[in-house]
């Protein structure tokens, strides 16, 4: 092969590198591991960490341990799925594409949508284009976002929108653990108004009245969720008058992965399709007139056009996408509607639980799988001792929301039973 | 056509989801009930989404058999031009899908998170010391994602020298990403051309570069393949304006232990952990891509940050200049932990091997086909060369139709009408896990179409034959959009 490059080394194909760009030295990283070493290392390093089943995690705020199915875990591991490209060459990418387009349409049924895109990151950065598309069909510089988005969603729509110089105005939350909309009417150029719901606290958000209230004010009404399967019980984002509807799909099928990759799921109105971020696929025919996908309406993209775009975003999380859809389909119409059901109720139950054990249930509006709780001052050393027991009980509110400190958010899903919650409360009962 | 790769095998069809099932069916084994029901106020619950209801067996099938449409890097050669498509070795899944790693909980506290926090404080360590750079932020999920990261450091790093700079340089040789990721953070993209060898004069820079410019974007080496020779005396000239040179590392696969772009007067720049570090490209992600900058832009970078203090790893929040948050968590943890297995069992041996390795076959690739296809750049090449159509213009032939006939010989096509300086490029990168009798099968296949082309130009109208489906129609898709079903 030199011979035919017309090189003597490997070195001289280095030849258009001038000199004094050229790093001499070796590279200070550690010597090749062997498959076997590997193992052994990465194991040490993965049994250092804290996971289910040796301990108990009451913990959710948008990363949410649910049952995976042995089928999803191993089609999403499919190799012709996961060693491919971008489906730019629609006719050896149907499995993508189709899979894709399966998603977009399960994902547009969950949010009540009219159309999905083929993903986004993640929940929160989802959010921001959410808000960034409000801010290009409205040409309006401000938007409203609720206190009760998860406060990690909130820092990161204000680094998307910071520097561009666009506006955010939080909206307050009551004493129900709802956003409070009273004070929208004397906000004025709004783009969008933005809730999550279930909220950061669990709470179910009033959807059809912010809608409203967005859409008097001539602003679109975006709709976030951490918590997907909420849906599957839940009245969803479309039918409740929201026009965007975006969040975090992990629940559906994605491991929790130290909270990424995730799924950013993004769907709204087919009105405003030319102006969402994301690729999108499309059913077409090929020449024989046999149904197939490719990707589509592409000028709204980065690599045609560029600087002019609707997002930058090339690389999205489209195996992650793939992997929502092979859940969905798994767990159809009836199971999704059952374990959403269970979740609910599991976490009733313990809510009920703590209650009679004395404690205090801090905001008394419906939830889904999330709740907030009061436990007594001085509560972190019990939590540390809890630790020990293995036991993770919730998540501390103080340094998300200073005057709720001592409240705990706890989270129940699926995967927990009644001899786990029943431990948890005789536990929390001892302190 | 001789004997080649491609053939056809027994491909089955399979409809969409929803047309297959019946109701009450569930491929889920629902967890025990074991608590009362505790109805939610019915003014709350909808009827639940319109999924079709199908067996496990249903669900299986589908996936199988869609899978079996899709061509991936385990299918055959994918010598997709800029997105490094090499081998991603099995041993990086099984690390990913470890029990500690899959199962971590962002939120839980750092005592039980001990094993992923080494793990990215480690990677950043490795990154910055591959790059020449000084410190590193994981935090970005993916090349376009590290652009605008990268983006709103040079701003704040401006704002903090007082001033706001309204534009930035982009190359015409660089990705769409380049141009839209300034635009997201409200730079005035101001491109530059390249000269005739293809790479960046100083000249064109020093032009356009003033005090209201807040930097430049180079992608090194260029979509063109070459190595940006004059990248230092740019950087220089960028500098004295008080500028800062961002790095599009979407190219390093040609460059590991070879040239450190810290060392060469980049202040930073993103890498794509699903190219270079071999981590898979999953049909378009997720991928990671860390920025990587020199030190007096390590205030800026996104939070948290890992750190360690007393022996302990600890995730701190306390950088006031940070530029604020990307994700809301920590990054794609899964990707990373396939990069790094990948850094450890390459050693730094290797990966130096593995950049040679790419350029070898680039170049060889380049020799072999410069007779058949036009080159656009004849002068040695990095990892990846450029052609075009432009000889087979006389049989009205074009980039797309041969790219579609080398689906029928069992390859991937290459990266084309990108970049947009070459008319009908394209764009080829081999990779370094390419063996050279899959590469000479290729270079064949590239020859035998380029016969074909005046022989028999049907069979390139006609391309695809041998695939899933014909050759789509993207235009009807475009004007009636049906994107749900």
């Amino acid at each position: 092969m030199l011979k035919v490059v017309g090189a003597d080394s490997l070195d001289d194909l280095f030849s258009s590198i001038p000199e004094d760009c050229r790093h001499k030295p070796n590279l200070h990283l550690p010597e090749p591991l062997t498959e076997w070493e590997l193992n052994d290392f990465m194991a040490e390093l993965s049994d250092t960490i804290a996971v289910s089943p040796q301990y108990s995690m009451f913990v959710g705020a948008g990363s949410y341990e649910h049952h995976i199915p042995a089928t999803v875990s191993s089609l999403a591991g499919r190799s012709e799925l996961v060693t491919s490209y971008t489906p730019y060459q629609p006719e050896i990418s149907q499995g993508t594409l189709q899979g894709i387009y399966e998603y977009q349409t399960l994902a547009a049924r969950l949010l009540g949508m009219e159309v999905a895109n083929a993903s986004l990151y993640d929940g929160a950065s989802a959010l921001a284009e959410a808000l960034l598309m409000s801010i290009r069909i409205t040409r309006r510089k401000k938007v409203a976002i609720s206190s009760l988005i998860h406060p990690l969603y909130r820092r990161v729509v204000k680094t998307y929108l910071g520097p561009a110089g666009f506006e955010l105005v939080e909206l307050p939350y009551l004493a129900n653990g709802r956003t409070d909309i009273s004070k929208l009417g004397a906000i004025n150029d709004l783009a969008a108004v933005a809730v999550q719901s279930p909220n950061f606290f669990g709470c179910i958000e009033d959807l059809q009245a912010i809608g409203k209230k967005a859409h008097e004010k001539e602003a679109l009404s975006v709709t976030a969720f951490t918590e997907a399967l909420a849906y599957g019980l839940l009245k969803n984002p479309g039918s409740q008058g929201s026009d965007i509807g975006c969040g975090e799909g992990q629940s559906l099928g994605i491991p929790q992965s130290f909270g990424g990759p995730g799924l950013g799921m993004f769907a709204g109105k087919m009105k405003y399709v030319r102006k969402m971020p994301g690729r999108l696929v499309g059913q077409t025919v090929d020449m024989d007139g046999k149904r197939g996908f490719v990707l589509t309406l592409a000028t709204r993209e980065q690599h045609i056009r560029r600087a002019k775009a609707t997002s930058n975003i090339c690389t999205n999380n489209s195996l992650c996408a793939l992997t929502a859809a092979m859940y969905m389909a798994s767990v159809g119409h009836t199971g999704i509607r059952e374990l959403a059901g269970l979740n609910h109720d599991k976490c009733e139950y313990l809510k009920k639980g703590l209650e009679k054990a004395g404690f205090k249930i801090t905001f008394d509006s419906p939830t889904f799988n999330e709740f907030v709780v009061k436990f007594p001052v001085g509560f972190e050393t019990a939590y540390e001792r809890l630790l020990e027991k293995k036991i993770v009980a919730g998540l501390s509110l103080a340094t998300y929301y200073p005057e709720l400190s001592d409240h705990y958010l706890l989270c129940v899903t699926e995967t927990k039973t009644k001899e786990d919650m029943d431990e948890l409360i005789k536990e929390l009962g001892n302190y | 056509m001789k004997e080649t790769l491609g053939t056809t095998g027994l491909i089955l069809d399979e409809p969409l989801l929803w047309e297959k099932g019946k109701k009450g069916r569930c491929g889920f084994s629902l967890p025990r009930r074991d608590v009362v029901a505790s109805p939610l106020d019915t003014e709350l619950t909808g009827d639940g989404p319109d999924f079709p209801d199908l067996s496990e067996v249903d669900v299986v099938r589908h996936y199988t058999r869609l899978s079996t449409w899709n061509f991936g890097i385990d299918t055959g050669m994918y010598p997709l031009g800029s997105c490094t498509m090499k081998y991603n070795p099995k041993i990086n899944e099984r690390q990913a899908n470890l029990p500690g790693f899959a199962g971590a909980h962002p939120l839980a506290p750092p005592s039980l998170q001990q094993g992923a926090l080494q793990l990215m404080s480690e990677l950043e360590q490795y990154l910055a010391e591959i790059t020449g750079m000084d410190a590193v932020t994981l935090q970005p999920a993916a090349g376009a994602h590290g652009e605008l990261t990268g983006m709103q450091i040079i701003r704040s790093y401006h704002k903090s020298k007082g001033s706001s700079r309204s534009k930035i340089i982009v190359p015409d040789t660089a990705h769409g990403t380049n141009p839209a990721s300034a635009a997201l953070c409200g730079f005035h993209p101001l491109p530059v051309k390249s000269n005739e060898q293809g790479v960046l004069s100083l000249d064109a820079v020093v032009e356009v570069m003033d005090e209201d410019t807040a930097g430049i974007m180079v992608t090194n080496p260029n979509t063109l393949g070459l190595f940006e020779e004059n990248i230092k005396k740019i950087a220089e000239a960028v500098h004295s304006k008080g500028g800062l040179v961002y790095g599009d590392g979407a190219n390093m696969n040609a460059v590991m232990g070879i040239v450190r772009m810290g060392d060469i007067g980049i202040d930073l720049m993103h890498l794509n952990l699903h190219k270079t570090f071999s981590t898979p490209h999953g049909g378009g992600g997720p991928g990671s891509g860390p920025v990587c900058v020199k030190s007096h832009l390590e205030p800026f970078l996104p939070v948290p940050r890992v750190i360690k203090r007393k022996n302990q790893f600890l995730l701190s929040e306390d950088f006031p200049d940070s530029i604020g948050k990307m994700q809301a968590f920590y990054g794609n943890f899964g990707v990373m932990v396939r990069a790094y297995s990948y850094i450890l069992s390459m050693g730094h041996k290797n990966l130096r091997k593995a950049s040679r390795l790419s350029v070898l076959n680039a170049n060889y690739v380049k020799e072999m086909l410069k007779g058949s296809l036009h080159l656009a750049y004849d002068r040695p090449c990095m990892h990846e060369c450029v052609f075009s159509d432009r000889f087979q213009k006389e049989q009205k032939i074009s980039t797309l139709e041969m790219a579609k006939r080398l689906m029928d010989y069992g390859f991937h096509p290459p990266t084309i009408y990108f970049p947009l300086v070459v008319h009908g490029a394209i764009m080829v990168e081999p990779t370094e896990t390419e063996s050279k009798e899959e590469i000479d099968l290729f270079i064949d296949a590239l020859k035998s179409i380029v016969n074909e082309a005046k022989e028999a130009p049907e069979l390139l109208r006609q391309a695809p034959k041998k695939c899933k489906a014909k050759k789509m129609d993207e235009t009807a898709a475009a004007r009636h959009p049906r994107l749900a079903g």
